[in-house]
């Protein structure tokens, strides 16, 4: 049997970067086959590779045996290889028929007829006239895939595809890959979730440092094998559950409202939490549904006047982020560069952005020698590795430059500290140590609030859990007494909510 | 002639030139870029229209030259904007400044030269309709622009081009991982907007009032550049806000005329101080310019 797709030593260099390495890889016929490896391993660059988005720096890509050099994705589709991406190629200002009617030629309203007959085969159903704007992010998964599967695929790329779903949609997910597979489409997963793999795949090209490290039968190897193939070294084991007492009440919503006039953006309705000192409580949820202007009230980038919010005793609704600050409270925005940091600037500069009140200050000019000494300490507290306070923040890598500003926050001795999204694209390594110094501190005393789109995550680390839902938020779920599928209702709204009760 | 006869009469003529302008930014905007120097585009076309016509006699050279001139000079910004990756801004302003230091140094030999306009032609039936008949004799580039307006919203909203362009606007980087090639569809919308640049200024100036002065385009790229974004980069609303410029600007034109006690240097300020209100108001509308805004707008761009 021929290989439907093979790479024959295919390397690409981005800048200082080996993103790819002398890869080889076999795809066979109506095969899913894994592409497994963390942040950073070179998946997405292979895949791109395939797509003809970029081109190799060196070795042969061979379709059906035979050499092809492809130059852009229409001369990938036109072969057969369609591909669903991580971030979505789709325009939010478009329609879902525009949207599609941009690659799939024909008249819109055949395309619209042939976009619901999809629908109902694969269990892919979405609006065809509905913006793009307005659909969730799993709906905008199913219209990148329809988009796919109109062009008669022979083989489908997925690009991470499960990193956005709650898991009764990955279930979902899964059923219609098993249809296209039972129809003869190839399918290349790239993935770094270890019981996906082994749940879904038959083949597994593993990749490390843009190499390939090995090729399996997922289903012969206990996840323990694969982490090791896929990390270089056995796992990091994980954290010990302790139960300790809280303390007094830190943070305090109360029947939270929050009218979003923006369009794209997400209204809050009646959010109440507290969150204790000496305990980390999870907002569980699909990026989306109101984290960013949930953290934004909190933080007070966005000050909203009233005492719906009270942190640390106070009523802070007037109170702007300085001040909230000054108070004891601490956060750890999603967005690492632009948010967490400034690209440009060295770490020294970008510490003394929120650790100015630590005597890095007097008299309106900064000192120097202090502010290097901060960041130095900081740098090696927190085992960031870079050349030194001097260093471009940009050029740290996202795990390092998460342990920095984590790190910067954490030496504040924050007694409420807010975290988005602590280990967004960091390495399995670096996000462990970042887990255990947010249970570190709260065994210490600190008040935290983690904002996550992880799972697992929450569950390894939270007390408690909320699930935040369209703008709205699930009752307290305590982490020992809740199981995933209870949350994940809730991430699809179909839990039990307060108002739906009332 | 009556107040109202003259507003109807002149109205569609006194916001071509503006409307060609905006027309050909509301493209270029749409596919992510800022072109700045839409004034010195028009001040080159006109200059370069104008020179033409004269010299051959000829409206239909005039433009061609005007639209070839405009379309060239833009291409030099598309150069380095898309080329070199410099800032949109700066480099719209150092075009439209090259522009109108071009023009001025084409057209010193002509200036104060007159030539002819163009005939008005009236629609049949409607030029016949009491109160408003004035509204329907105007001359041919009038109506072709029109038509042009409504081509390019078909065009926008209904074909894949206009979905192509839209897209690149919107997420160019989204546009490239699909396969659009999203420079040269950039510079291809930098040259079709150049090109209507330049002949909206030769329209100023070989048929709008047939003579050569320099700096005749006096400020009108501004106003179209407002007007696009006025428009909220919506044809319709682009057009509708031209024709407003154009029936204010001789509205005060016939308020002097009757002798109103105002200084004239106010009234003439009235057209340019409705558009920034009418500006301001639809741009407080928060929801309608995000949903219109055009994401990438001004952002560089590298593979």
């Amino acid at each position: 049997m021929t290989a439907l797709l093979s790479l024959q030593s295919v390397s690409k260099r981005y800048g200082a970067v080996q993103a790819n390495a002398g890869i080889n890889l076999v795809v066979d016929p109506g095969s899913i086959h894994a592409i497994l490896g963390e942040n950073g391993a070179g998946k997405s660059t292979l895949m791109k590779l395939i797509y003809g988005v970029e081109s190799p720096d060196a070795g042969v890509i061979l379709w059906k045996g035979q050499p092809v050099n492809l130059s852009s994705p229409a001369e990938a589709r036109a072969l057969g290889i369609g591909m669903v991406f991580q971030h979505f190629s789709l325009f939010e200002t478009l329609t879902v028929v525009q949207n599609i009617a941009l690659i799939v030629p024909g008249r819109k309203t055949d395309l619209a007829r042939r976009i619901r007959t999809l629908g109902d085969e694969f269990g892919l159903n979405v609006d065809p006239e509905a913006m793009v704007h307005a659909l969730s992010v799993g709906e905008r998964q199913r219209v990148e895939i329809i988009r796919c599967l109109l062009l008669n695929p022979e083989l489908l790329i997925l690009d991470e595809p499960t990193s956005v779903l709650p898991p009764q949609s990955v279930a979902r997910l899964f059923e219609t890959l098993r249809a296209l597979q039972a129809r003869g489409v190839a399918i290349l997963f790239i993935s770094h979730k270890l019981e996906e793999i082994k749940e879904l795949c038959d083949t597994a090209t593993i990749l490390r440092g843009g190499q390939v490290t090995g090729r399996v039968d997922p289903r012969g190897h206990s996840a323990k094998d694969l982490a090791t193939l896929m990390i270089g070294r056995a796992m990091p084991p994980p954290l010990p559950a302790t139960v300790q007492a809280v303390g007094e009440v830190r943070l305090e919503l109360s029947g939270l409202d929050f009218v979003n006039d923006d369009p794209f953006g997400v209204s809050l309705s009646d959010i109440s939490l507290r969150v204790h000192s000496g305990e980390i409580v999870g907002i569980a949820g699909i990026s989306g549904n109101g984290q960013q202007e949930l953290a934004a009230l909190i933080s007070g980038e966005v000050v909203q006047p009233g005492d719906m919010i009270r942190m640390l005793g106070h009523a802070v609704g007037a109170v702007g982020v300085a001040q909230r600050r000054k108070m004891g409270f601490a956060f750890v925005p999603e967005e690492r560069l632009g948010r967490g940091a400034v690209p440009e600037m060295s770490l020294a500069d970008n510490a003394l952005l929120t650790a100015h009140g630590a005597g890095l200050v007097q008299n309106g000019f900064i000192r120097r020698t202090p502010e290097r000494a901060y960041t130095a300490a900081c740098i090696a507290r927190y085992d960031v590795r870079t050349p030194g306070p001097e260093a471009e923040a940009g050029a740290l890598s996202g795990g390092n430059l998460q342990k920095f500003i984590m790190g910067r926050e954490m030496m504040l001795e924050p007694k409420l500290l807010l975290v988005s999204q602590p280990t967004w694209g960091v390495d399995i390594g670096a996000a462990t140590d970042i887990r255990q110094r947010l249970v570190a501190m709260r065994n210490a005393g600190a008040a935290i609030l983690v904002i996550s789109e992880e799972l697992e995550e929450l569950f390894q680390i939270c007390d408690r859990l909320h699930v935040l839902h369209k703008g709205h938020l699930s009752p307290c779920l305590p982490t020992h007494a809740t199981t995933v599928e209870e949350v994940g209702t809730y991430m699809i709204g179909a839990g039990k909510s307060p108002e739906v009760a009332a | 002639m009556n107040a109202v006869d003259f507003i109807l009469a002149g109205m569609l003529a006194a916001a071509t030139p503006m409307l060609l302008a905006a027309l050909g930014e509301m493209v270029v905007e749409r596919s992510g870029v800022l072109n700045l120097g839409l004034e010195g585009m028009m001040a080159l076309g006109a200059a370069l229209g104008f020179i033409t016509t004269y010299t051959y006699q000829s409206h239909a050279l005039g433009f061609l030259a005007a639209g070839l001139g405009g379309a060239a000079l833009s291409l030099v910004f598309a150069l380095i904007v898309l080329g070199f990756v410099a800032n949109q801004v700066a480099a719209g302003l150092a075009i439209g400044i090259l522009g109108t230091g071009l023009s001025a140094l084409f057209g010193k030999s002509f200036e104060s030269l007159t030539i002819s306009g163009l005939p008005k032609m009236a629609l049949p039936l409607l030029s016949d309709l009491p109160v408003v008949a004035a509204l329907f004799v105007q001359d041919v580039v009038v109506w072709l622009t029109i038509a042009l307006a409504l081509s390019i919203w078909a065009v926008m909203n209904h074909s894949k081009l206009g979905l192509i362009i839209r897209a690149v606007g919107e997420n160019p980087h989204a546009a490239r991982a699909i396969g659009f090639r999203v420079l040269p569809i950039r510079c291809a919308a930098i040259a079709f907007g150049g090109a209507l640049a330049g002949i909206a200024g030769a329209y100023a100036s070989t048929v709008y009032t047939p003579l050569w002065a320099d700096g005749m385009i006096a400020g009108r790229g501004w106003i179209a550049l407002a007007l696009v974004v006025f428009g909220t980069w919506q044809t319709g609303r682009v057009v509708f806000g031209a024709f407003l410029f154009g029936a204010l600007s001789l509205g005060e034109l016939t308020t002097q005329a009757a002798g109103v006690n105002i200084p004239s240097q106010l009234l003439a300020c009235v057209p340019y101080i409705v558009t920034i209100l009418m500006l301001a108001v639809i741009s407080s509308n928060r929801r309608r310019m995000r949903l219109n805004t055009i994401a990438s707008l001004g952002q560089p761009f590298e593979k």
